[in-house]
Parts: C-alpha cells; structure tokens; sequence
C-alpha cells in the first residue's frame, strides 16, 4: 500500500490523529511536545498518535497529503486541522474543545 | 546561516505583505508575524499555506522550525487597537 492510502485508511479509520515526531511520552521535537499538551488539556480521550520518526514514508507522505510541509498535523473525523500554531490559536479561542467534543458525544 | 532578515526576505518575495517580523537567531528556528491581503477570506489552514507556498523547498531543506501567527490587514487593525 502506499503512503498516501496509509495515511488515508488511518484518518479515516480514528476520529483523532495526530502525526509527530516521537510519542506522548517522548516527543522528540518541541511542537510536536507542544501539540500533545494542547490534545491532553483538551481531555481527549481517543487519541490516536503515529510516530513520523519510525516510518519514512509516512514522513515524507503526510507533507504532500494536506499540502502542509511540517510536523505535527492534527486530523479530526479525517480532515485536516493544523499543525501546532493552529492547535494554539484553535484551544485559545475554544475552537478545538468544541471540535473534540463533537466527535466525542 | 539562515538569518531572521533574510527568512523575512524569502517571504516578501513570495507573497505580497503589509508587515513581516522574523525573530530567531539560531538558523534553525523561527517565529514569524505575517500581514498579508491575499489572507483575507481564506482560513489559518490556507494563510499558512501560502507562506510555506512562498518559502517552497527552503521550508524542506534550510528551516527547521517556522512557528507563524498570519493575520489579514483587518485583523492586524483590530488587534493593534485592542492592544491601545
């Protein structure tokens, strides 16, 4: 299968994904660290987390999904939301709680 | 090395801006305020596409980290006056 299916089978798949550099408990860059703390002052609870470190293809793959060349990137119900300045700017104005919550009821 | 300067230079040259600021002095990592006209009626999603469209492969291969807050003439406006 390649990258752009993968990708598309997991934001379909999961309500929550987030592409990062490392995991929860080890984020191996500063916004992806950044993202995880805004998803977890959010209290979601179905969160579903793949390190781009462990799959080169998925790396390179996720820049040319969303158009979008950085890491992290958030999809919510499979679209597309953002990478960390966006989170920040969505939880500052409440946005992203009411995005999680919506999939969560 | 990338200086803040000229990472703001790349931009302007891309996109038509009203004001940029670049801050950061490692070469690597950047935080950059954007006002653009083009932004208006486009959400943050398509704004910062636009400024990764204007940096092209430099966003692949000499920055590392561009931490960016765009804004349209408008909101640039009203922010400002918030902040009197």
């Amino acid at each position: 299968m390649d990258a752009q299916q993968m990708i598309k089978n997991q934001v379909s798949a999961n309500p929550v994904v987030l592409y990062m550099k490392g995991t929860p408990q080890f984020p191996q860059c500063g916004f992806s660290s950044l993202a995880v703390q805004i998803l977890k002052a959010c209290e979601v609870s179905n969160l579903v987390t793949v390190n781009v470190l462990e799959d080169p293809d998925i790396r390179e793959g996720i820049k040319t999904y969303a158009n979008w060349p950085t890491i992290p990137q958030l999809y919510i119900n499979g679209e597309f939301v953002g990478g960390a300045d966006i989170m920040r700017s969505l939880y500052e104005q409440g946005e992203l709680q009411k995005l999680l919550q919506e999939i969560a009821a | 090395m990338l200086s803040a300067e000229e990472l703001k230079g790349y931009i302007m040259q891309g996109l038509a801006c009203n004001y940029v600021a670049v801050l950061g002095n490692d070469g690597q990592h950047f935080e950059a305020v954007i006002v653009s006209p083009q932004f208006s009626g486009k959400n943050m999603v398509q704004q910062h596409q636009l400024v990764y469209q204007a940096l092209g492969d430099r966003m692949r291969e000499e920055i590392h980290a561009l931490s960016m807050r765009t804004f349209t003439p408008e909101a640039w406006a009203r922010s400002a006056a918030e902040l009197k």
